[in-house]
């Protein structure tokens, strides 16, 4: 792959994304019709619809995680920066690496410490230094706000932190490896709205060294944190449900002068 | 639809009634009798075989654990005398080499299974697994003597008794018949291997998919998600179908009586025939006209007893341990 290794610790450069005609299927039936959009490089591009629509599965497709799913595939064009990320000889691990992501679930990984959760990433990029790997997981849990509450307890089990603080984990350990892009799946809706705040003030500080694309549920969330948002929906034929995206523009402009009416059928709450 | 106000209200009488169910205690006393029969037969098998062991004990107490001779009948040379030692160690031995066989194996089928298996060869192969576990122990029994022990002397003992076995005294020849503890040992492998490959498989599964999800979007490979996370999630339930595997094996009777060549002489090979004290029993027990003779087989039996009780144990303690990640993990 022609990508030249990060130095080290340097500050990211702003990445972007494009996706031309992705079709994501699930063995043969088309699960999002074919759809285009542009990740803007430090931005945050909120997908949201209602359930069933799609956006977590075209999410999925952006860092090739779809095709983990058995007899999942997607065609179509995903490109990060100039690289098209579904080219043969790609290798999907690699894709993962510099296309973050942290799901609804918050998950500590069961089996190892809090630092461990954060250095196993590190590690499996070849970094076995113990400073290294002290620097390193230090800087990835301030980033993610969480170094202030585990500092004193690095050793305990991540199962030990509350469901709001797992997240911020997940959040530590997918940027401890400095990604280009992270992509965030409802990273919310198992959270309590103290922890959603904070991961919400996270997800706006993280932004400004980042591009970001979430899923949510929560349109509100959307309204709050997003530069720009996608409106999918989902509609039968010959009852089977397939997605779509109907509308995508700056997010103010989405909430205030939605094009298509069905965007603002479902965000005044009509539907979904 | 219907009158909300037209449906009878429930008097407070009637929802106290609803109270007192006969039959929640009926069944609970029911399932406690079962409960406390199991605590029973522990305790029967106990004590008919520490009774029935009596004369021995009497006769040799705790060496007969020790005792190296087992000559049930009196000859110029040898004594009439009762050891429990090469039957205990055979038991061991052979059980030692099953597990070493089968616990690598068991667990790579397991993982194979469960991560790494396409989708439409999942189920048959499982099914398959399942049906081995199924086979009755005589036929592999069978199957060894008839078929797998000539193949087993022409191309594992001889060759390890020819080469090696010229400078390791465990791996000496020469190997004139073909029973013995490797062979044993061999196939008694080949029995507990669906159990541990069939354990393993269903707490892999068990893992939660979050887990694997997680390593993948790190960059992980397969095989970085398999033992960086799932194996390593699943380990306490792994080690546990291994000890019932073992346990299986150490109290195998009808492929080791078959298999093993009954000799109850100590030979330091592994490739020369010896016994177990599940096939010790087995083979002697109907001929036992000596009381101390009886008396010993069951203090024979009391003794693998004890060996399953304490292996138990400690494959307790070795759950206990593994299952045990960093402090503050809920298990």
């Amino acid at each position: 792959m022609a990508v030249a290794p990060q130095p080290r610790l340097a500050t990211p450069t702003a990445h972007s994304m494009t996706v031309r005609g992705l079709k994501p299927f699930y063995g043969k039936r088309l699960a999002v019709q074919a759809l285009d959009l542009d990740v803007r490089p430090r931005q945050i591009t909120a997908l949201i619809g209602p359930s069933g629509c799609g956006k977590s599965t075209v999410l999925r497709c952006l860092n090739r995680m779809h095709e983990v799913v058995p007899y999942a595939r997607a065609e179509g064009l995903v490109k990060l920066d100039d690289i098209d990320i579904y080219a043969p000889g790609i290798d999907p691990a690699l894709v993962r690496r510099k296309i973050g992501m942290v799901f609804q679930v918050p998950i500590a990984l069961r089996t190892r410490n809090i630092y461990e959760n954060i250095a196993v990433g590190l590690r499996l990029g070849g970094i076995a230094n113990r400073a290294e790997l002290d620097i390193r997981v230090e800087k990835a849990l301030r980033d993610a706000n969480l170094w202030d509450e585990v500092k004193d307890k690095l050793a305990l089990s991540g199962m030990a932190l509350s469901g709001g603080q797992q997240q911020r984990l997940s959040i530590a350990r997918t940027i401890a490896i400095e990604p280009d892009i992270i992509l965030f799946d409802e990273p919310c809706s198992a959270l309590d709205p103290i922890s959603t705040f904070k991961i919400e003030e996270l997800l706006l500080t993280l932004r400004q060294r980042y591009t970001i694309v979430i899923v949510t549920h929560n349109m509100q969330q959307a309204a709050r944190i997003s530069d720009r948002t996608a409106v999918f929906m989902v509609e039968k034929t010959d009852d089977i449900p397939v997605g779509m995206l109907i509308e995508e523009g700056p997010t103010e402009q989405i909430f205030s002068t939605p094009k298509d009416p069905r965007t603002e059928d479902y965000i005044s709450g009509r539907v979904g | 639809m219907a009158d909300a106000n037209a449906v009878p209200r429930i008097t407070a009488s009637r929802r106290w009634a609803r109270q007192t169910r006969h039959g929640d205690v009926f069944f609970w006393l029911l399932t406690l009798f079962f409960a406390l029969m199991i605590i029973g037969l522990v305790v029967a098998v106990g004590v008919v075989t520490y009774t029935g062991s009596a004369a021995a004990r009497a006769a040799y107490g705790w060496s007969f654990l020790w005792g190296t001779e087992w000559n049930p009948v009196e000859t110029t040379l040898y004594p009439v005398s009762f050891g429990a030692w090469p039957a205990i160690r055979g038991t061991l031995l052979s059980s030692l080499i099953a597990l070493i066989l089968a616990a690598p194996t068991g667990v790579a089928i397991g993982i194979f299974l469960s991560e790494l298996c396409p989708l439409r060869l999942r189920q048959p192969l499982g099914f398959m697994v399942e049906l081995l576990a199924a086979i009755p122990s005589v036929i592999y029994g069978l199957w060894g003597v008839a078929v797998f022990a000539n193949w087993f002397n022409d191309w594992v003992t001889n060759p390890i008794a020819e080469s090696v076995g010229q400078f390791v005294p465990w791996l000496a020849g020469p190997v004139a018949v073909s029973r013995g503890l490797a062979i044993t040992g061999t196939i008694l492998a080949i029995m507990i291997l669906p159990t541990i490959s069939a354990i393993t498989r269903d707490m892999l599964q068990a893992v939660p998919n979050h887990q694997r999800e997680a390593m993948l979007s790190l960059g992980a490979t397969r095989w970085e998600v398999i033992w960086g996370a799932v194996v390593p999630y699943a380990r306490a339930g792994i080690v546990g179908g291994i000890m019932l595997g073992l346990g299986r094996a150490l109290g195998e009777t009808m492929a080791a009586t078959m298999l093993i060549g009954n000799s109850t002489r100590i030979e330091e090979s592994i490739f020369y025939p010896a016994t177990t004290a599940a096939a010790l029993v087995a083979s002697e027990l109907p001929n036992a006209n000596d009381p101390l003779h009886e008396s010993s087989l069951i203090g024979l039996a009391l003794a693998l007893f004890g060996i399953t009780l304490l292996l138990n144990l400690i494959a307790r303690y070795l759950v206990w341990q593994t299952a045990r990640g960093p402090a503050g993990e809920k298990v």
